[in-house]
């Protein structure tokens, strides 16, 4: 295998390319019903949030929206949801980053330390996730609830005050989210850390580079990839999450999605919910892409 | 494209009838600048063990692939037995392929896999010919496992067995043994010899390895850069090459330039820097007056300065011995010329001569008869490389 | 000690693994509870009632087989289409390649919100305002389940030999045979995981799905409705059931290959 390698690509490199992708019509019919059905339902539906966004906000969904260029929608829900904004950010990259310390160790233990145990392992990293989300994230209620046995045990040792609690705190939405989230990050990550071949490791070590360096020059740098991919699945589904913060939060944890979802579906507010949900977008992008030009993975996407 | 088709085969069409084997004419493949098969001819004749030599990339594959139907040449034909097939669809013709990895469904047993052609073609009594067949490969008591779960040989052999069943025209085996570790290889070489004589079809051998296509091929073609450089017995090949390209991929030689000072009949002269040399004229390959000297290094005496070597002929002084390397069944001498080239000598070790250490005075000597000339318009490295890897 | 710094790694690893197990925990014990009132969520006491009796809660059952009927149409929906589109994407040439593989990309990094909120934009502009329920549920699950069928066939088809379709061509099969003797069964494993993603996808999805809704409850819907009220513990029961009839797919699957390499070993 690895001698003909080198050469192989001589002959079969224009062969594979000319035949294995056939030319025609064929190809064409099968994309066209999958492309119609995302053309439909996915891109003009954002045509139709941006337009949404640039409603005139006096209409209503009773009496219809007139199309007024409203520019200063955008403004209004800067100014009015600015904080909900920030802290959806904040507290997916928050979460993002202990997702990411946590993943990192679970994903190198089962790549290189989980021996035959490997396929069990990363079968039991995702077989939580199979049960509802809602009602996985309902169980962590009970878990951190007042009077609950961790509770009652930190306040025991004083950690927690006689009156605090975990419950409705940003403790519990970020808990929750690195929690329901986590699988995205790990599973990622094992695939970058998995093909790392283990012999680079022994050669780092081999050429004097204590354990903690040669995870840093030779571990952390090819299981970028997966850094990258997964901080991504990670952050973006967490910045538009609003169960956790509805359900282990209270108020003052309101995510952006929160106020998404209640200005569409309570307050009828459509202008300003599109306006939001573009807002959100535009700066999901901006962030991401900025990130991955740092990370220099940009074939990523 | 059609056009020009039609009265390439009007041409040809009488020629075509007179010849039961696989020819090949005007066969040409490009992808895109790149031409891996440049106007190809070739003729193999039924029931021959035919080898397609050459170096990676020389177009060989590609060639075969054309022949079973899995490329479109871009222009030229194919012709076998007489049809036509140089469009007809890959399951429509009489032509199995071994690939080069086997290509074995992994999904199916080793019955089903060796099954698989003759179901297609709706065939009567599968199941005697499959075990039939099993047992010509000696699988007989594997044939409910998984390719998976065969070793590299085993594998290799289900994959012939399912060409072979179909009893084609002619068997396409594509670096057959490749993947297969040296001591394997040998077995298999002489395995699949020992088959194809035993079903005298015809086999249409690609590969890389010189040595693998001379110890199985009656006939090997030797392919470079899109064309068949010399096509012969491989005796034939390797005793009397026509390109540098053959003399350096067929084992080494020794090239020497010359001036050709005449020929007489059957001999040719040659000034190889101020020594007379002589080459037999049927071995001589150039046309212009200036040439390559080729001499196999096993064919080279080596003795102490003015010593009468056995050999009359070709005598050349003055050599000085560089390196040395003695590899049990032979010492390979590099012997330093006058004219500063370094040549390579083959001494037997028969006991007879002793053995010479560096910086020793040497002559060298050789018989007319072995040596050959070829074109000097040809670069003298051609091949050397892809020969010795 | 030297052993715990070896297995360390391994350690905090399982520990994490088992952080994610808790909820788990918590579900299938409460699953058992006998609560004394609706209103305060901890476990009371031990029965059976809850299991005995799975479809108590009023419209919870109701809720689970909209859900079930959702996810199976979206699941078929969208395997069928993403397999087309893996197909075209790895065996065909086309023009706008690079677009094609954005307009793939994209619903997966769509945050869901931003996507069910545009989704319910188009509804509204387009006057089905009055429609929202079943089907356009089930045009939003098929819509981001999409993306993620193409990406596992395509995996799956990428990864496979492309010479074994030429041995099936040159051992005397038609197209028609080649196809549904050899690439269909080597790439089936990879629909197949397709399909059951697309399945917990669907089943799962809250947000795309609240917004899209209508007057129609899915079970996520129920879960978050009563939530807000009282959580009734066949809730429990459900995503008990849930993990079980997950875990015993995985787990069989795995046995499966197992045994398979096993008998490779002994050969």
């Amino acid at each position: 295998m690895a001698s003909t390698a080198g050469t192989a690509p001589v002959t079969t490199a224009p062969a594979s390319d000319d035949s294995s992708r056939r030319r025609g019509l064929t190809g064409y019919v099968l994309l066209v019903p999958g492309v119609v059905w995302l053309a439909l339902f996915f891109v003009i539906p954002f045509y139709s949030l941006v337009a949404t966004s640039l409603y005139d906000p006096g209409g209503s969904v009773f009496s219809g929206y007139e199309m007024s260029y409203q520019f200063s929608n955008y403004w209004h829900a800067i100014q009015d949801y600015w904080e909900p904004l920030l802290r959806s950010l904040w507290y997916a990259g928050l979460a993002t980053l202990i997702c990411l310390v946590l993943g990192y160790v679970l994903a190198y233990a089962i790549a290189f330390k989980a021996g035959r145990w490997k396929n069990l392992m990363l079968v039991l990293v995702i077989a939580p996730f199979f049960t509802s989300f809602l009602v996985r994230t309902l169980s962590w209620k009970l878990i951190l609830a007042d009077g609950g046995l961790i509770v009652n045990s930190l306040q025991a040792v004083h950690l927690l005050g006689p009156d605090g609690r975990l419950l409705a705190t940003p403790f519990a939405v970020i808990c929750g989210i690195v929690y329901n989230f986590l699988p995205f990050m790990v599973l990622p990550l094992f695939a970058s850390i998995d093909k790392i071949d283990h012999r680079l490791i022994e050669a780092s070590s081999d050429l004097y580079a204590n354990p903690f360096v040669g995870f840093w020059k030779v571990t952390w740098p090819l299981s970028l990839p997966g850094v990258v991919s997964g901080t991504l699945l990670t952050f973006i589904p967490a910045a538009g999450d609003y169960i956790n913060a509805q359900l282990l939060g209270s108020p003052n944890q309101r995510m952006v999605g929160n106020v998404i979802q209640n200005l569409f579906t309570q307050a009828n507010d459509y202008p300003a919910a599109g306006a939001l949900s573009m807002i959100l977008m535009i700066l999901i992008v901006a962030m991401v892409l900025f990130y991955v030009r740092r990370a220099g993975t940009e074939e990523l996407l | 494209m059609s056009s020009s088709a039609d009265v390439a085969q009007e041409r040809r069409a009488p020629a075509r009838a007179s010849f039961d084997g696989l020819r090949l004419e005007n066969l040409t493949k490009s992808f895109g600048a790149f031409t891996a098969v440049d106007d190809l001819d070739l003729d193999v004749p039924r029931g021959s063990f035919f080898a397609l030599l050459g170096p990676s990339g020389c177009g060989k594959t590609t060639t075969l692939r054309m022949v079973a139907g899995l490329e479109t040449p871009t222009s030229g034909g194919i012709t076998l037995a007489g049809q036509d097939i140089t469009y007809a669809k890959p399951y429509k013709r009489p032509v199995n392929t071994v690939f080069q990895n086997y290509a074995l469904f992994p999904h199916l047993d080793i019955y089903e896999n060796v099954a698989f052609g003759l179901k297609r073609r709706k065939a009567g009594n599968v199941d005697a010919q499959v075990k039939e067949m099993l047992s010509l490969v000696e699988l007989d008591s594997q044939t409910r496992k998984r390719p998976a779960q065969l070793s590299g040989g085993q594998q290799q052999r289900v994959a012939l067995a399912r060409a072979l069943i179909n009893k084609p025209e002619v068997l396409l085996l594509d670096e057959p043994l490749g993947a297969l570790d040296l001591k394997l290889r040998r077995n298999m070489q002489i395995e699949l010899k020992r088959i194809q004589t035993e079903v005298g079809l015809t086999f249409i051998h690609v590969t890389h390895d010189q040595e693998e296509a001379m110890t199985m091929a009656d006939t090997v073609a030797v392919m470079n850069a899109g064309v068949i450089e010399q096509m012969g017995a491989p005796e034939e090949l390797y005793e009397n090459p026509r390109t540098t390209f053959v003399a350096n991929f067929l084992g080494q030689s020794n090239l020497i330039e010359g001036t050709i000072k005449g020929r007489s009949g059957d001999l040719v002269t040659v000034d190889m820097h101020g020594i007379d040399v002589s080459v037999p004229a049927a071995r001589s390959h150039a046309d212009g007056d200036k040439g390559w000297i080729g001499i196999r290094p096993e064919k080279v005496l080596i003795g102490d300065p003015g010593e009468q070597l056995d050999a009359p002929g070709n005598s050349v002084p003055g050599g000085v011995v560089s390196d040395v390397s003695f590899v049990g069944v032979s010492t390979q001498y590099l012997v330093r010329m006058p004219w500063g080239q370094e040549l390579q000598v083959f001494a037997q070790n028969t006991g007879h001569r002793r053995i010479y250490r560096s910086g020793e005075q040497v002559d060298l000597s050789w018989r007319p008869d072995y040596a050959f000339l070829l074109d000097a318009s040809q670069d003298a490295r051609a091949g050397a490389q892809e020969g010795t890897d | 000690m030297r052993w715990l710094r070896d297995h360390l790694v391994l350690i905090l690893g399982i520990l994490i693994l088992l952080y994610t197990f808790v909820p788990i925990f918590v579900v299938v014990l409460m699953s058992f509870n006998d609560p004394s009132s609706k209103l305060i969520y901890r476990f009371d006491g031990f029965t059976l009632h809850n299991w005995l009796n799975p479809c108590e809660p009023e419209g919870m059952c109701h809720a689970l087989g909209t859900s079930i009927q959702i996810s199976l149409l979206a699941t078929i929906g969208s395997t069928i289409l993403g397999t087309l589109m893996a197909f075209a994407l790895v065996r065909h040439d086309f023009l706008g390649r690079s677009s094609m593989n954005l307009l793939i990309f994209l619903p997966m990094a769509t945050p869901e919100i931003v996507m069910g909120s545009s989704l319910l934009a188009l509804f509204v502009a387009a006057g089905f305002a009055g429609q929202l329920g079943f089907w356009t549920i089930l045009i939003a699950h098929v819509m981001f389940c999409l993306s993620f069928v193409v990406v596992t066939v395509r995996a799956r088809l990428a990864g496979m030999d492309d010479n074994l379709e030429q041995a099936a061509m040159d051992l005397y099969a038609t197209p028609r045979q080649t196809f549904w003797r050899i690439t269909f069964p080597l790439v089936f494993p990879g629909i197949l995981g397709a399909a059951l993603l697309s399945f917990s996808l669907s089943f799962d999805d809250f947000i795309v799905t609240n917004l899209n809704a209508g007057n129609t409850t899915t079970f996520p819907m129920y879960v978050w409705g009563v939530a807000q009220r009282g959580i009734p513990m066949q809730v429990n029961v459900i995503g008990t059931l849930m993990f079980m009839v997950s875990v015993l797919i995985v787990v069989g699957s795995e046995v499966n290959s197992r045994r398979r390499t096993a008998k490779l070993a002994t050969r």
